[in-house]
């Protein structure tokens, strides 16, 4: 009976973080439209400062275009287009950004997953070596090398790469690798420090039944809550590793779009980004109610 | 303060005196040229050699110093006043807007703060006067980094609300304006000094991937950043070992910062 209500109760609240996801994106969309509309010379197309053209061929043209219409018509004309999966044309690069964005999200998606892996095992398997010898000269290198690696700017680390000819997706694990180090390394040392985890080590608990049942119930929830986080800190990575290592992927399309203030780009690459985070945060929050079984 | 703490707080002391005494130390103008010795090695006339256009090393360094270690605090300043006011307005009065203010914080943390910036750059002319391009960076850092420390501000803030002597200050017909001054901010100062604290190693980051990005401080005026620009060329770098001291010195203030600070989770 309870556990019947524990996952109605999850069921409502998935419900909620998708209608939550929905209306951010409808917010994000408007913002993004807003953004797009007023966008310098945005409202100006080529063939109107043709010379060739007439006056009234001109106020035709300008009739026909969405952009010349009132903001509610703008939005409709721009929601209307973006549910048929029209996200408009790049300024820069004159290509349909829906199309860009097929092209470039596999790229940095292979990236962020390969990167995220390999910093996520690197990073559990040093926590939990720390864990296992616990001592002030372990302790210290690992925390030196964690404070070296943070204090490097993700430019430099995605230089680094070229330099040594390492795929994008090291680069990205090298920058993520030190801020989930540092976070599971205390989560586990707190959850072995807790009471209940003492007594079960007094009562003479072999190691892998202590972790496997009174330590990853504690730490799972935050754990599987970072995993969502730690998507949103790679795709950041991504940018100046894309952008240096030269790989065709999203972070390098934003950063084109930056330098050649190519609004409409930007603005909807960082809208699907957007989403593509809400979306693994949330995934990530509610995996964690469901491992802990409390989903308020 | 542990001993390793006062040696990082000693070095941090000895790089913010130089930055502040930079233009009495600094050999030449940043952006005099040389032209008769582009790349040259450490001399005495160039303590640090000089760059591919024939400019003193060592003055870009102690200016971009200065102008790194001028802008992340005062980025920091900027986003800790908005997380601060937002924050505590928040905390205090719960209900819709506590809502919205954790809601944007949560959309914005979401996000990849460079996405977020290159957007707002995007914006922006890109040809501008130096000068004009650091207050940019300045701005943009501090109008969009107040996310993590509005979230730390405003659950201090509600534990301030619910707390027993501000009920007492209320009981006794305290104003709100008097409220806030003597009760709250003097409770929550201590966190809006650690916030801004925190935020100024990630926004010398920040400036610094920006400006490697060529879309932070403008040249001619140097910053780490822009200094570290030219590492991309690892044949100039290999023969010039010395052009890494820009990224040495970003890396000591970072990790003296960290070494001396809380860290965010234990402000929470």
């Amino acid at each position: 009976m309870s556990e019947t209500k524990t996952s109605t109760k999850l069921l409502r609240l998935g419900l909620r973080r998708l209608l939550v996801l929905l209306c951010l994106a409808l917010v994000g969309a408007l913002l993004s439209a807003t953004l797009v509309r007023f966008a310098p010379g945005n409202s100006a197309s080529e063939r109107e400062l043709d010379p060739r053209w007439r006056a009234d061929s001109v106020e035709a043209l300008r009739q026909q275009q969405a952009l010349h219409q009132g903001l509610p018509s703008f939005y409709f004309h721009y929601l209307a287009a973006l549910a048929h999966g029209d996200l408009g044309q790049s300024e820069s690069l004159r290509r349909p950004v829906g199309e860009l964005l097929r092209q470039r999200l596999p790229v940095t998606g292979n990236s962020v997953v390969g990167g995220l892996g390999v910093a996520w095992l690197a990073a559990a398997l040093l926590a939990s070596l720390g864990i296992a010898c616990r001592g002030w000269f372990f302790e210290a290198s690992t925390t030196a090398f964690n404070s070296l690696l943070l204090s490097l700017p993700s430019a430099v680390v995605a230089m680094l790469a070229v330099h040594l000819r390492t795929p994008v997706f090291c680069a990205i694990a090298v920058v993520v690798f030190p801020r989930l180090y540092g976070y599971i390394r205390n989560l586990l040392v707190r959850s072995y420090d807790q009471p209940h985890v003492l007594a079960a080590r007094a009562r003479g608990l072999g190691s892998s039944a202590i972790f496997l049942r009174h330590v990853l119930p504690l730490a799972a929830p935050p754990l599987l809550a970072l995993l969502g986080v730690s998507f949103a800190i790679s795709f950041g990575a991504a940018i100046p590793i894309e952008a240096l290592c030269d790989s065709p992927g999203l972070g390098q399309l934003a950063w084109q779009a930056a330098l050649s203030r190519d609004l409409p780009l930007i603005v909807n690459v960082t809208l699907i980004v957007a989403l593509v985070m809400l979306a693994a945060n949330s995934l990530g929050d509610l995996a964690g109610r469901t491992f802990s079984g409390q989903p308020q | 303060m542990k001993p390793l703490q006062k040696v990082a707080a000693s070095i941090l002391f000895a790089i913010f005196v130089s930055m502040a005494l930079a233009t009495f130390l600094l050999p030449v103008p940043y952006a005099r040229q040389f032209r008769d010795t582009p790349n040259a090695s450490p001399s005495t006339a160039h303590p640090l050699g000089t760059d591919g256009l024939g400019r003193d090393s060592l003055s870009r360094l102690l200016y971009g110093t200065r102008v790194s270690l001028l802008l992340a605090p005062a980025a920091a300043f900027l986003s800790t006043l908005i997380a601060a006011f937002l924050g505590s307005v928040a905390g205090l009065l719960g209900g819709w807007f506590e809502r919205i203010v954790l809601a944007a914080s949560d959309l914005s943390l979401a996000l990849p703060w460079l996405f977020l910036l290159l957007v707002v750059r995007a914006m922006l002319p890109l040809d501008v006067p130096p000068l004009v391009s650091v207050v940019i960076a300045f701005l943009m850092m501090g109008l969009l980094g107040w996310q993590t420390s509005v979230r730390v501000i405003c659950a201090a803030a509600r534990g301030v609300r619910d707390s027993d002597f501000l009920l007492l200050a209320r009981s006794t017909g305290c104003k709100p304006a008097r409220l806030v001054w003597r009760h709250v901010a003097p409770n929550l100062r201590p966190l809006f000094y650690a916030q801004f604290f925190i935020s100024i190693p990630l926004f010398i980051l920040t400036e610094a991937n920006l400006s490697i990005l060529g879309l932070g401080v403008m040249e001619p005026m140097p910053s780490w950043g822009n200094l570290m620009r030219g590492f991309e060329d690892l044949s100039t770098l290999s023969a010039n070992p010395w052009r890494l001291v820009p990224l040495i010195l970003l890396v000591i203030v970072v990790m003296c910062f960290q070494l001396v600070l809380p860290t965010q989770e234990a402000t929470q």
